[in-house]
């Protein structure tokens, strides 16, 4: 579904749950965010999220791992750390069991490597095969970071490179270099974890991470949410191996089309910008990096922290006074 | 030579994909699409890629016509013999492998592109209507050679193969011939002069 058809189908449910009756709950649906929290006292607050979807890539082992990056992500992204997770399945009756065995142990060592525990879940049958977890995480309330807050003058940074999901698309379409797959299968099971921990510490404004929505879209809802313009740099936007090759074979999912026909109002592209990289800028990323808005000040400690820690972080733009999206080369 | 690509009911960036295969056997596709993203996607990969395309909508599907423009050199016409192995013809197309290696040259080498050729075969379209061997083809066909696994996928994928009969008596074989079935003379020769293509390697 498209981010246009999804806010049409959500907006009743704003009215129904009006933040003003419920205090605790700090971000619902009211304002778009990454996950649910809820304060449960004055220094916790709990973060909700789930997710799941369909194999991106074929050893089960892997496409468990990655759903379960992917749907950790949002707790990472709102400041937090993963306390619980619930397994998420449908598998078709036939399926064989090994086969959903690897799928539930690539999750569990992935939950496990966060530092946290999967605590049950729910099984359904289901003609295609899909996983995914839902999530419990705990967070100071004084320290969630949100899609607003960006300032201008901030500095844009991000913690994992781009274009994994046309790569899975072209693995899909079983034309994808198998080197070129097994970078982007690295690159979603890498945790936020680290990234965010990082991020937290070095006091930045404003997170997300990237991921259906594209780097645009995602980058949209911060700008929004923060009153604010952000200008990304194409010469410093990090890419998978391969991903701009398939870009310029037009391999494309159909995700690519909705989140351009969402956002393209609001993104400005300089005239130097190929259609490709357009595209691929609106292309879905699954398990992405987080990108953050960082105060000019404390950018090189986290750079330095980063650098310390092993974490990749790109600086691939700035946010500016104005709205909407910019990109120059 | 022209395709028809019919990517009804497919997500991209299948219809992308098709579309691109088809185009690489020849300088006109039509390809049929029943979305607004397909129909988008495999217009600009093909504009892109120096096409000129007509669309069409009509009741059963989103038709594109895809040529290259009249001012560009079409390269397939001006040398028709040059069109690649897999571009349609009227009748069966049949591979002929009158040897157990591929091309002259160091025998290794040989060795290894006859196996590479069959690999590659299997995931290539359209495959071969029939597959003849004859002479030291023979022994591409029988057990222990490098090819078998890709020819039995290749004959339970429907693909005909045929081994000389002669010539598996000759290299005392017969017995050993492990895909396909032992053909005479007669079938042979019938079948290469019935062929639209035949394909010698």
């Amino acid at each position: 579904m498209g981010p246009e058809a999804l806010a049409q189908v959500l907006r009743p449910l704003r009215e129904l749950f009006s933040a003003a009756r419920y205090p605790d709950l700090l971000v619902g649906l009211g304002v778009s965010d990454d996950a649910a929290v809820y304060r449960i006292s004055d220094d916790s607050a709990v973060i909700l999220t789930l997710d799941f979807f369909t194999p991106v890539v074929d050893d089960p082992y892997d496409f468990g791992a990655i759903a379960a990056a992917n749907a950790m992500s949002d707790v990472y992204a709102m400041g937090g750390e993963v306390a619980l997770a619930l397994n998420i399945c449908a598998f078709p009756a036939d399926l064989p069991v090994d086969v959903v065995s690897e799928i539930v142990r690539g999750g569990a060592e992935k939950v496990l490597e966060a530092g946290a525990a999967v605590a049950g879940g729910h099984t359904i049958e289901d003609r295609e095969p899909k996983y995914g977890l839902a999530v419990m995480g705990l967070v100071d309330p004084q320290r969630v970071l949100t899609k607003g807050g960006a300032r201008p003058g901030d500095v844009l940074v991000l913690t994992k490179p781009l274009g994994v999901g046309i790569v899975t698309t072209a693995l899909k379409g079983e034309v994808a270099r198998a080197e070129h797959v097994a970078a982007a299968v690295a690159s979603m099971q890498r945790l936020n974890r680290t990234a965010a921990r990082l991020i937290c510490a070095a006091g930045v404004h404003a997170c997300t991470d990237v991921t259906g929505f594209s780097l645009l879209g995602h980058a949209n809802e911060m700008a929004e949410r923060s009153g604010a313009r952000f200008i990304f740099r194409t010469g410093q936007l990090p890419f998978v191996e391969g991903a701009r090759q398939y870009a310029d074979q037009w391999l494309f999912p159909a995700g690519t089309c909705n989140n351009q026909r969402a956002y393209e109002a609001v993104v400005r592209f300089a005239p130097s910008i190929g259609e490709e990289l357009q595209q691929l800028l609106f292309t879905p990323e699954t398990s992405g990096g987080l990108l953050a808005a960082v105060a000019p000040g404390k950018l090189a400690p986290l750079l330095e922290a980063c650098r310390a820690s092993d974490q990749p972080c790109w600086v691939v733009g700035e946010v500016a006074a104005g709205a909407g999206i910019a990109v120059e080369p | 030579m022209h395709r028809t690509v019919d990517a009804r009911g497919l997500a991209c960036p299948q219809p992308v994909i098709l579309t691109r295969r088809a185009l690489a056997w020849g300088d006109a596709v039509t390809a049929i699409v029943d979305n607004e993203t397909a129909r988008h996607n495999v217009t600009r990969m093909a504009e892109r890629a120096g096409f000129a395309v007509a669309s069409e909508r009509l009741e059963d599907g989103i038709y594109l016509r895809i040529a290259r423009p009249s001012d560009a050199t079409p390269v397939i016409e001006a040398v028709p013999e040059a069109v690649p192995a897999g571009a349609p013809v009227d009748g069966p197309v049949v591979l002929l492998v009158a040897g157990d290696t591929l091309g002259r040259g160091d025998a290794e080498l040989a060795q290894v592109l006859v196996r590479a050729f069959f690999h590659t075969l299997c995931e290539v379209a359209p495959r071969p209507d029939a597959i003849i061997f004859i002479n030291n083809g023979v022994k591409l066909a029988v057990e222990g050679s490098p090819a078998l696994a890709d020819l039995q996928a290749l004959a339970a994928a429907g693909v005909e193969v045929l081994a000389c009969g002669t010539c598996l008596s000759y290299y005392e074989l017969t017995e050993r011939l492990a895909v396909g079935e032992v053909s005479n003379m007669y079938t042979i020769a019938e079948t290469l002069l019935q062929a639209g293509k035949v394909v010698s390697l």
